[in-house]
């Protein structure tokens, strides 16, 4: 493989009637860490084994490093991979482990101790060597899976849910160190997560799925702020998304209120309205009439620690979700106040309904 | 990581071969040869009418379902409560009943029935401490008749019931006896309404599996059983070594797997996984 | 009845039942050391002569190494053949799986006489009966279902996922078998090829039909002096049989601790 770059053309796969990934295409630059977020069913965990070769498409060509890899077994792909429950052979030392790789190509013992203590000490697992998996927490299994994944120095390492098992302290710290190591080794990450919170903080670029298609590619940021679709805005994180109308030029949401979005006009006489909870501005009072501003009644305020979340009814039956800041001197709305709700045009989208 | 379906064939392939090259084609082909050897349909089934309805082989069908129901019953009223101690029992007292069990059964069966016939002979144990103790002042007849048979087969019988028994008991969540307790059911209730109901399964599957075996039997009875306690099984084994009357080995071979065939079937479904029963 | 009672009384009639159970096997091997003219118990004198009879009888001797010879082919050629089916049968993806399954262990449940017969009636005309490979290979058929059984519990121990990851790691399929699968399911595959050998060794029916004079195993010769009569040599020949049996037990649940046990480093 010349370089850690990654190609998915028109990759389709079925099971008897049923398309589990339905033409997928996506280019990925050598170096990035890439994820593939969706729910379960979506396809991901089939793209990935179609990227490792267990899976072979129906349709389609897998790249990597500009050559077709399609019919290539797994073996001929010089790949490091997670598995979701780690995949520790039982049988094996931690140290026999790590250099499982290299000892089935043939690599010479020396250069295999030498190669395993780097990648032990990258993986923080120097004194462990002789341990077998039974004697390993799950967060030092995640790091014998990790260290087998990088010893061979693939230029691309899959993924598959790595951090799943840990509980929450461990996977914010296993985050940071695989990032970390990604980030020293320059090598390519295919990352198959669910956890959108993971994926925004890790990815260079997500690829979110849907039902065996890609819904919505790009920056974790852009993925966030502009969503395509309210199954990309309601995936990631909390959005609001309220039933909106054309009415000649304008557009009118709950109460006959107009609102106005800078980006992606209302295309259909119907569709929705979307802005995530920490745009919205939320002020005592009834609202004067202009765009974006809405009058409703507070029906929850729930403490957060860092942020209050208000539950506000519109009227029209439409609840919206509304975050501030725990800022110093600011005193909460409290439950049956009268507010008024405001966002500026540039953090709202008009997304067919 | 699945195998592709012509990998997962040629795995098979030997196991397949082998049970169709040294089970299934030979049962097959000495059925038909030796059926057909007898000439046209007609002759045929006056041949299966003759040896069905022979005194001799009349008399070892009627042997082999009595022995056969017999030994089952005893086997299941001996099991039930072994195989109940065994779903119970932890540590040391479940290696010692689980010891009593799996040492017999991987015991030849040969070594199991000449020690009957040791126990049983009449210099035997039995007859020396019944003696002894001058229950009685004459040898009773223990072997080399029908209660020679039903004892040696009931010993050899055991082990594939209790086995099979101590499956179903084990998958009984004790709660539900507590629960049924607690609701003020006796212990005679709690077993009959709930223990044994949810037993029912194991008990049909393991009486299947030993009137099954019991009718195939022949090393014990034949070793010891009398005259009159002639079974199927010993009958084709003697068509075949002393008279060379395939024919009649071949028909009497028929009636015996169908009927072997047919339990299996119903076994199969109430033993649910089918590895339940062979082997523990 | 009081509770008391009832359980006490359970516990005797099942120890009782134990007893029974190991009693015949037990009497027999204390027998066998008698030194009396026919088989007493408890035996007036004790001796070696019905071993020393035993093992100084050529026949008796040679139905020793026939047993152990078609033992261990038997043995060697149902697990080899097993592990390949059992392993097709855990990964592989067809049609009729429960289907197969439940034919491959249709020998233990047709009557031993049956098979023995029909692979008899075959044997006699291609003059293969006495020929050791062949009854070994008719031992197979009965053993298979055994180690299928076996292996199949084994080969459930070894996670898909392991094979996926050797894959990844550059190994070909016969790699992944070599390094990951057979290794793992090691334990599995010594008791199979413990218990194949100790089906065969024990078997009688086919080999009545199959020994021919030539290679009478250790059951047919019981068998055939049994037709004959009750005579103390048999007593020293089952101890043997007896204690193979034991000793095959007691490596089976060795092998089953060391890999509950593994090497126990506390974990931190």
């Amino acid at each position: 493989m010349s370089d850690g770059s990654v190609a998915l053309e028109g990759v389709t796969k079925r099971y008897g009637s049923e398309t589990v990934v339905a033409g997928i295409s996506l280019a990925i630059p050598a170096g990035e860490f890439f994820t593939l977020l969706g729910p379960s069913g979506s396809g991901k965990t089939t793209t990935l084994s179609m990227l490792a070769g267990f899976v072979m498409a129906d349709e389609g060509r897998v790249l990597m490093g500009g050559r077709d890899m399609t019919r290539v077994p797994p073996r001929g792909r010089g790949l490091g991979m997670v598995f979701q429950n780690y995949a520790i052979f039982p049988h094996l030392t931690v140290a026999e482990n790590v250099a499982f790789p290299l000892s089935v190509k043939g690599t010479s013992k020396s250069e295999i101790a030498a190669r395993v203590a780097e990648a032990l000490a990258m993986v923080k697992l120097t004194g462990f060597e002789t341990r077998y998996q039974r004697q390993l927490s799950g967060g030092q299994q995640q790091r014998v899976a990790l260290a087998r994944a990088i010893v061979a120095h693939p230029r691309v390492v899959l993924m598959d849910e790595p951090l799943g098992a840990l509980d929450k302290n461990l996977r914010y710290h296993m985050q940071v160190e695989i990032k970390d190591i990604q980030r020293r080794l320059g090598m390519t990450v295919i990352y198959v997560t669910h956890d959108q919170e993971e994926a925004l903080t890790m990815s260079d670029r997500i690829a979110i799925m849907e039902r065996g298609r890609i819904a919505q590619m790009g920056p974790p940021r852009e993925v966030y702020e502009k969503p395509q679709s309210s199954f990309v805005a309601s995936f990631l994180g909390e959005a609001n998304l309220l039933r909106v109308r054309r009415d000649g030029p304008a557009v009118r949401g709950p109460g006959g209120s107009v609102l106005v979005a800078a980006e992606g006009g209302l295309s259909a006489a119907e569709g929705l309205a979307f802005v995530r909870p920490e745009k919205v501005r939320v002020e005592s009072g009834r609202a004067e009439p202009a765009p974006n501003r809405l009058t409703g009644k507070v029906l929850h305020a729930s403490f957060l620690g860092n942020i209050v979340r208000y539950e506000i009814d519109a009227g029209d039956g439409a609840t919206l979700l509304c975050d501030a800041a725990n800022a110093a001197g600011v005193e909460p709305h409290r439950p049956g106040d009268i507010v008024t709700m405001i966002w500026r045009p540039e953090d709202s989208r008009f997304l067919a309904a | 990581m699945p195998l592709g379906r012509l990998p997962a064939w040629l795995l098979l392939a030997p196991a397949l071969l082998l049970l169709i090259g040294v089970f299934l084609v030979p049962i097959g082909w000495f059925l038909v040869a030796s059926i057909m050897e007898l000439g046209t349909p007609a002759e045929i089934w006056e041949e299966v009418d003759a040896v069905l309805f022979s005194g001799a082989v009349a008399g070892a069908l009627i042997n082999t379902n009595w022995i056969g129901l017999v030994v089952t019953l005893l086997v299941l009223v001996i099991g039930y409560p072994v195989s109940y101690a065994l779903s119970r029992a932890k540590g040391v007292a479940f290696t010692l009943i689980l010891l009593c069990i799996v040492l017999p059964y991987f015991t030849s069966t040969i070594v199991r029935t000449y020690a009957w016939m040791v126990l049983l002979g009449r210099n035997g144990l039995i007859n020396q401490v019944l003696l002894g103790t001058g229950l009685i002042s004459e040898p009773l007849n223990l072997l080399y008749n029908r209660t020679g048979v039903v004892i040696g087969m009931t010993y050899v019988l055991l082990p594939y019931m209790v086995l099979t028994l101590y499956a179903a008991m084990k998958a009984v969540d004790m709660r539900l006896l507590q629960a049924a307790e607690g609701m003020g059911a006796t212990p005679l209730q709690v077993f009959l309404r709930v223990f044994a109901p949810l037993t029912l399964h194991g008990v049909i599957a393991g009486v299947l599996i030993t009137f099954i075996l019991a009718i195939g039997f022949f090393v014990t009875p034949a070793l010891m059983g009398g005259p009159s306690d002639i079974m199927i099984a010993m009958l084709i084994e003697r068509e075949v070594e002393l008279t060379q009357n395939w024919p009649a080995a071949a028909i009497m071979t028929v009636v015996l797997l169908t009927v072997t065939l047919i339990l299996y079937g119903l076994y199969s479904r109430f033993s649910g996984a089918l590895e339940g029963g062979a082997k523990p | 009845m009081g509770p008391v009672l009832r359980t006490t009384l359970v516990r005797a009639v099942v120890v009782l039942l134990c007893f029974g159970l190991l009693a015949p096997i037990v009497i027999v091997a204390i027998a066998s050391f008698s030194g009396d003219g026919y088989l007493k118990f408890p035996p007036e004198s004790f001796s070696t002569r019905w071993y020393e009879r035993f093992l100084g009888d050529a026949r008796w001797r040679s139905a020793i190494l026939n047993s152990l010879m078609i033992g261990v082919m038997t043995s060697i050629l149902s697990t080899v053949i097993g592990f390949l089916a059992a392993y097709a049968m855990m990964r592989g993806e067809f049609r009729f799986k429960r289907l197969l399954l439940s034919l491959l262990l249709t020998p233990v449940i047709v009557p031993h006489v049956v098979t023995a017969v029909a692979v008899y009636f075959l044997s006699a005309r291609f003059g293969l009966v006495g020929v050791r490979p062949w009854i070994a290979v008719a031992h197979t058929v009965v053993a298979l279902p055994v180690v299928l059984v076996i292996l199949q519990s084994a080969l459930r121990t070894v996670d898909p996922a392991l094979e996926r990851a050797a894959m990844v790691c550059g190994c070909t399929r016969f790699g992944v078998f070599r390094r990951v699968v057979l290794p793992i399911a090691l334990p599995g595959v010594v008791s199979a090829t413990l218990f194949s050998f100790l089906t065969s060794f024990d078997e009688l029916v086919i080999s009545i039909f199959l020994a021919g004079i030539r290679s009478e195993t250790l059951p047919v010769r019981i068998w055939n002096s049994l037709l004959l009569e009750v005579e103390p040599t048999i007593a020293a020949v089952s101890t043997l049989l007896i204690a193979v049996t034991v000793l095959i037990l007691g490596l089976d649940a060795l092998i089953r601790r060391i890999r509950e046990g593994g090497s126990a480093l506390p974990s931190s």
